[in-house]
């Protein structure tokens, strides 16, 4: 298509680069551009409440399916020891030991 | 609001994400010098586009030499990797739209998916400083770059992150991150509805979709809640 004009390096990676951190940085500002020009009502306000957790379900959720039981196990550890201590380096810790335990024993 | 302590707040609060960054730092310096980019490109990637599974995905489509088709590919792959941005900044935008515009421009360079989740808590905490979520990406940015540059140089020196169970490091990490948000089941039924919407989509659709699809599943939830 467009194979006529050819960039060779460093001028084509500068410019891959270049692109590549404009498509990012589009996506970056790109959902606080588009909320301004959306009308907050209270209907929306109610699922944007909900937006974050369903972010980080939706993006944990498969991965931990895929794990398997190791990692479905060291998830509950982690979130256990979240609960308790509200500390986040301890949860971290709880779960990728648990996680590093289970492996060992071959789960 | 933007002051210096929430700066340096937002900094020490960032630490536990480091684990994951390091791990996937040296794993994307490592693939580039494997994948026969020179450091220039390697360090340049991971300081302008500073979003790992981009790049890594970035690095399947690499070429030696550049036509116009190649860098919309590279530009309509990286924009579906990172769509999920957007979502984010939908949560920042009451947050960060008062702020002056360079300065919010910055700030959201900075965005990823480690420092939204450490804002968000601080945010539900009562935090109302954009200063924090300045302090969380810049003390992530760095750490990114030197772990890119280790990996690259590196690169068969890293041992392979499964052994340490660090290829789950950000599931988890964002599990744990979910804990003080939990205010209760009935606010919790959108996030049901996401992480089954999710499944559904990971397992028919290939690449990153499901993560939209269940986020959006939350909201639709959230909207016909009362």
């Amino acid at each position: 298509m467009t194979t006529w004009i050819q960039f060779a390096s460093p001028w084509g990676s500068a410019l891959a680069i270049a692109a590549m951190a404009l498509a990012t940085y589009l996506c970056r500002i790109g959902g606080v551009l588009l909320m301004t020009r959306v009308k907050i009502t209270p209907r929306a306000e109610r699922g944007l409440r909900a937006l974050p957790g369903s972010i980080i379900v939706a993006t944990t959720l498969p991965l931990i399916v895929n794990g398997g039981l190791s990692a479905f196990v060291s998830v509950a550890v982690a979130a256990i020891a979240m609960a308790l201590t509200r500390v986040e380096l301890a949860g971290l810790a709880a779960g990728l030991g648990t996680l590093s335990i289970l492996r060992a024993f071959g789960v | 609001m933007f002051t210096r302590a929430a700066f340096l707040a937002g900094a020490r609060s960032s630490l536990p994400g480091f684990p994951g960054l390091l791990v996937f730092g040296m794993a994307f310096g490592a693939a580039a010098a494997q994948k026969g980019l020179s450091f220039a490109e390697a360090l340049g990637l991971s300081t302008f586009v500073y979003a790992g599974a981009a790049q890594m995905v970035g690095l399947e489509v690499w070429q030696e030499v550049w036509t116009l088709g190649n860098i919309l590919t590279l530009m309509t792959v990286t924009a579906i990797i990172n769509a999920r941005f957007l979502l984010l900044g939908a949560t920042i935008h009451p947050w960060i739209r008062y702020e002056p515009l360079p300065r919010a421009a910055a700030n959201l360079f900075l965005l990823t998916d480690a420092s939204w989740i450490f804002s968000m808590r601080y945010r539900n905490e009562g935090g109302r400083d954009v200063g924090f979520l300045f302090g969380c990406g810049a003390a992530l940015w760095v750490p990114w770059v030197a772990a890119s540059v280790a990996g690259f140089f590196a690169g068969a020196f890293i041992p392979e992150p499964k052994r340490f169970g660090l290829d789950l490091v950000m599931p988890i990490l964002f599990s744990v991150m979910l804990v003080p948000m939990w205010k209760g089941v009935l606010p919790a039924l959108p996030w049901l509805a996401a992480g089954l919407v999710s499944l559904l989509v990971h397992t028919f659709v290939p690449g990153y979709t499901f993560i939209i699809a269940g986020a959006l599943a939350g909201v639709a939830t959230g909207m016909v809640m009362k």
